[in-house]
């Protein structure tokens, strides 16, 4: 059984509504992509898994989550903050503005620990201390007793991972972990979170826009388009083989070496905004195969000769 | 942090120069002789004369003020006409009664403002944050001379809980500092209360709830610590605001105090005391800024880092 | 007329209704109060001194036996009049100093910053006692001092305005068409930095009727038999005992004024949606 089951989820924020049937799993030891242009849902998908819907004013109408065979959704808030932070723990979009100003970093690492672990402040040090060194950031004793904006931005991510790292978590969230980084520092975010996974069994559930990303780092891929899932599969087979049209164009968008200047191009037209989806398949408007029936009826999420996808015309 | 300390000592001089040079100037823009505003209308001219040296009256302006500002810092303010005091004496004797007027009337506006303001924003849109809001309405728009008449005629004449007026006991203090109050409390709920509800759209509270930590932490541990600076910063700045209160306040409640020394030596014309009073007033409201300044770079490494 | 829709919107509001009509009537107190008031101001009627309030004298009489509430109402015509008259040139006078400042920068802006940031510590109240020390009580000496107090507070913020408009482009445009320093502060910068400066000008009224309430309180203000709210509760101390309505109302007037003041600025602020423009403030 997966480690994170998540079955046809949808989300509702006021009138809106952002997600509909989000369906993935993530088992053990493995590496989920979940990528899709901005607007498409990825970072609500994180604050589902998280339970932290609610925060931002969002409920789940529908559908399951299932983490360790336990469901998640219609859980009281207290029995989701014991899992949030020691067993789901979150490593966010910007670590510029994800840790406390004014709270010298080793405190924010040491919390996490004394709270799920129930560590005393000492033990919480000694093991914050151990986590730093071994996300190889030098000077541990120094860099715990600094505050964040004496850190650079690839340092204030390592020690977010630190922080979601401390209290030993099942499921690590990570929502566009190196965006915000530069890009050498990118390849090495991405390598160490590959690490993490290889040498504690973890699950990394790995958000992100970049294709390039996804062929370095994941094991299978879910793409998110317009808030429903478009195709899911592993990597190899998604980037051999893709079977949903946008699948197709986001690979092709994919720099290459050697290619000819200026044949490179996005997909044409724009992701659709949210309060104006169109009928039938939601990319029917930018896809160059469409026909009647994607304008008129919405492609059922089935399962394919490999993975599972959701349009009309992709050979079974 | 001691460096910190005296640059920020440093920093002040030149405002104190300044501030101390209006004040010296008072008796020479007054319309007449400035010998005349220093001296009891009927001096012989020995006397006069006697002043005038003293002062340097004969000397350039700037000479003057040199003296000035030299026997101000020795302790020497002249002297009282009404009064026929040393000013220095009146100062000493007011002094006290002023700062635990405004110390008592600070804390209070701090601790019941942060209170209010904080359950204002924690429970936001609830019964507790329109009370709060209302009060933070009327403690702005209520002239605090009239509360504090309407805190007497309830309090002290009708319910005779507290004394009318003075300072002889310690019970004299309540109303006076309920009255400044009021306005200082709506000051620092106002600031609270805004700036927990910006924090709490923060991106690294969202972290702290992904982390596990339990709301009541956030808020207490976090969020509120955040919104202190602002509100320590609006204290510093606004320091001022809670003494100029308390000069309207003394003269309500016939306390004694700096306050009321300045309105009455203003209204006698007395000219040696309203520049003592003065003097004093504006040092307390520097020292006041110099605190909050402390304050402020002890709970914020950035801005510690900003001084470095 | 485009530049009414704001206030239109306000006054639509329902604390913004109530406010403006609130305000209205006060300025009609103000501007008509001979045909308002029931009784002239300075009768003297020595026998009905300190009387309760009746069918009479609504508001009771004071210690001379004047009716208060035409002296309430005569009042708001010396308590308009001073905080207006000061405000408006407190705000003229900011707009040019911090349009100026902001604009030409150099020595100029560093001189005009640190007089600024100097009296913005002291509070108005303080302000206003040392000149009123120097040029003597009365009502034109608090005009002055209220204007002078609360410069530094329009000073600042439009100068916090046009830094933030000066680097934009039409201003860059406009300058490399050749216009004038003039020309473009003046017709270019200032209408841009206005509407803020003018709702801070607003809000600010209200503190000054707070002032001059309190100067006039202190003895320093409006001289008898001139009716002013805050020397009439001045004078009301004595009778605490008992007439205590001779300082009830006379608050009661400034209360209402200026929580009207604050509430119409709050929902013009709203409809204007400035909030940002005002935080420096």
């Amino acid at each position: 059984m997966a480690l994170l089951s998540v079955q046809s989820i949808s989300v509702s924020i006021g009138q809106l509504n952002p997600l509909e049937g989000v369906t993935f799993d993530i088992d053990k030891r493995e590496i989920l992509g979940l990528v899709g242009e901005s607007g498409s849902g990825k970072s609500l998908t994180a604050m589902c898994v998280m339970g932290l819907l609610p925060r931002i004013g969002g409920t789940i109408t529908n559908g399951s989550i299932i983490f360790d065979g336990r469901e998640l959704i219609g859980l009281p808030e207290i029995e989701l903050r014991r899992l949030r932070g020691k067993r789901i723990a979150l490593i966010s979009q910007n670590p510029m503005t994800s840790l406390d100003p004014i709270i010298p970093i080793g405190a924010q690492i040491d919390q996490v620990s004394t709270l799920h672990l129930g560590l005393s402040p000492e033990a919480a040090k000694a093991r914050s201390l151990d986590l730093i060194a071994q996300l190889r950031i030098p000077e541990p004793a120094a860099i715990h007793r600094a505050y964040p904006h004496q850190l650079s931005g690839g340092m204030k991510q390592r020690i977010v991972i630190a922080m979601a790292l401390a209290a030993d978590p099942d499921l690590i969230v990570a929502d566009e972990p190196t965006t915000a980084l530069d890009v050498t520092i990118q390849a090495q975010i991405i390598q160490i979170m590959v690490e993490l996974v290889r040498d504690r069994s973890l699950a990394l559930m790995l958000i992100t826009h970049d294709m390039g990303v996804v062929a370095q780092a994941c094991d299978r891929v879910v793409v998110l388009y317009a808030g429903r899932v478009a195709e899911m599969n592993t990597v190899g087979e998604v980037f051999a083989n893709p079977k949903h049209p946008y699948t197709r164009e986001l690979i092709r968008c994919i720099p290459r070496l050697g290619q000819e200047p200026g044949s490179l191009k996005g997909i044409p037209g724009a992701v659709p905004s949210i309060v104006d989806y169109p009928d039938g398949c939601r990319f029917n408007p930018r896809c160059s195969e469409a026909q009647e029936i994607c304008r008129g009826q919405v492609p059922a999420l089935e399962r394919k000769s490999s993975g599972i996808a959701a349009c009309h015309f992709s050979e079974v | 942090m001691i460096s910190f300390f005296l640059k920020r000592l440093l920093l002040l001089i030149p405002v104190f120069l300044a501030v101390s040079m209006v004040i010296f100037m008072i008796v020479h823009l007054v319309p007449g002789d400035p010998i005349d505003n220093l001296v009891q209308i009927n001096s012989s001219p020995e006397q006069k004369a006697a002043l005038a040296a003293k002062y340097g009256l004969d000397k350039p302006l700037y000479h003057q003020y040199a003296i000035w500002l030299g026997n101000a810092l020795t302790g020497d303010l002249g002297n009282a006409i009404i009064l026929r005091r040393p000013v220095a004496d009146l100062i000493a004797q007011n002094l006290p009664h002023s700062l635990s007027l405004g110390a008592l009337a600070l804390l209070f506006s701090t601790i019941v403002g942060i209170a209010s303001g904080a359950l204002a924003a924690i429970y936001k849109d609830s019964w507790i944050d329109r009370t709060t809001m209302t009060l933070i309405l009327l403690g702005s728009t209520v002239p605090s001379f009239w509360l504090g008449l309407l805190l007497i005629m309830l309090f002290a004449v009708q319910l005779g809980w507290f004394p009318v007026s003075g300072a002889r006991s310690w019970d004299a203090l309540i109303l006076p500092v309920l009255t400044i109050g009021l306005g200082g409390v709506a000051l620092v709920a106002r600031v609270t209360r805004v700036a927990m509800m910006e924090t709490a759209r923060k991106d690294f509270v969202m972290m702290l709830h992904a982390k596990g930590v339990p709301p009541w932490q956030i808020e207490l541990r976090h969020v509120l610590r955040h919104a202190l600076l602002p509100v320590v910063t609006i204290l510093s700045l606004r320091i001022g605001w809670i003494l100029g209160g308390a000069v309207t306040v003394e003269f309500v409640f016939a306390r004694p105090g700096l306050g009321s020394l300045l309105i009455t030596s203003l209204n006698q014309r007395d000219y040696p005391v309203v520049q003592g009073a003065l003097l004093m007033l504006a040092i307390a409201v520097m020292l006041g800024t110099l605190l909050g300044d402390i304050i402020q770079a002890a709970m914020d490494p950035r801005v510690r880092e900003r001084i470095k | 007329m485009a530049a009414f829709d704001p206030i239109k919107t306000a006054i639509r509001s329902p604390r913004g209704g109530v406010s403006a009509a609130v305000l209205l009537l006060v300025m009609a107190c103000a501007l008509f109060a001979p045909l308002i008031a029931p009784y002239a101001y300075d009768i003297q009627n020595l026998p009905g001194s300190n009387a309760d309030p009746s069918v009479a004298h609504w508001m009771g009489t004071d210690e001379f036996g004047r009716d208060l509430m035409s002296r309430i109402i005569y009042g708001a015509r010396t308590s308009l009049t001073v905080a207006v008259t000061a405000i408006s040139i407190s705000v003229v006078a900011g707009l040019t100093l911090g349009a100026m400042a902001a604009y030409f920068g150099g020595w100029f802006d560093r001189a005009v910053t640190a007089v600024v940031d100097l009296t913005w510590s002291f509070p108005e109240i303080l302000i206003a006692l040392i000149l009123i020390a120097i040029i003597g009580p009365g009502v034109g000496s608090v005009m002055v001092a209220i204007s002078i107090a609360y410069l530094a507070q329009f000073t600042r913020l439009t100068r916090a305005q046009i830094m933030a408009l000066k680097n934009e482009t039409y201003v860059e445009a406009t300058t490399n068409l050749g216009a004038g320093h003039f020309h473009i502060i003046f017709r270019h910068l200032l209408p841009n930095a206005l509407t803020p400066v003018i709702v801070a000008g607003m809000l600010a009224t209200g503190d000054a009727i707070i002032l001059e309430a309190t100067l006039g309180f202190f003895g320093l203000g409006a001289q008898p038999p001139t009716p002013s709210w805050g020397a009439m509760m001045s004078s009301g101390t004595a009778q605490i005992f008992i007439a205590p309505w001779i300082i009830i109302f006379p608050g009661l007037a400034i209360a209402i004024t200026v929580i009207s003041i604050n509430l119409f600025g709050d929902a013009l602020i709203e409809s204007l949606d400035i909030h940002n423009h005002l935080r420096s403030v």
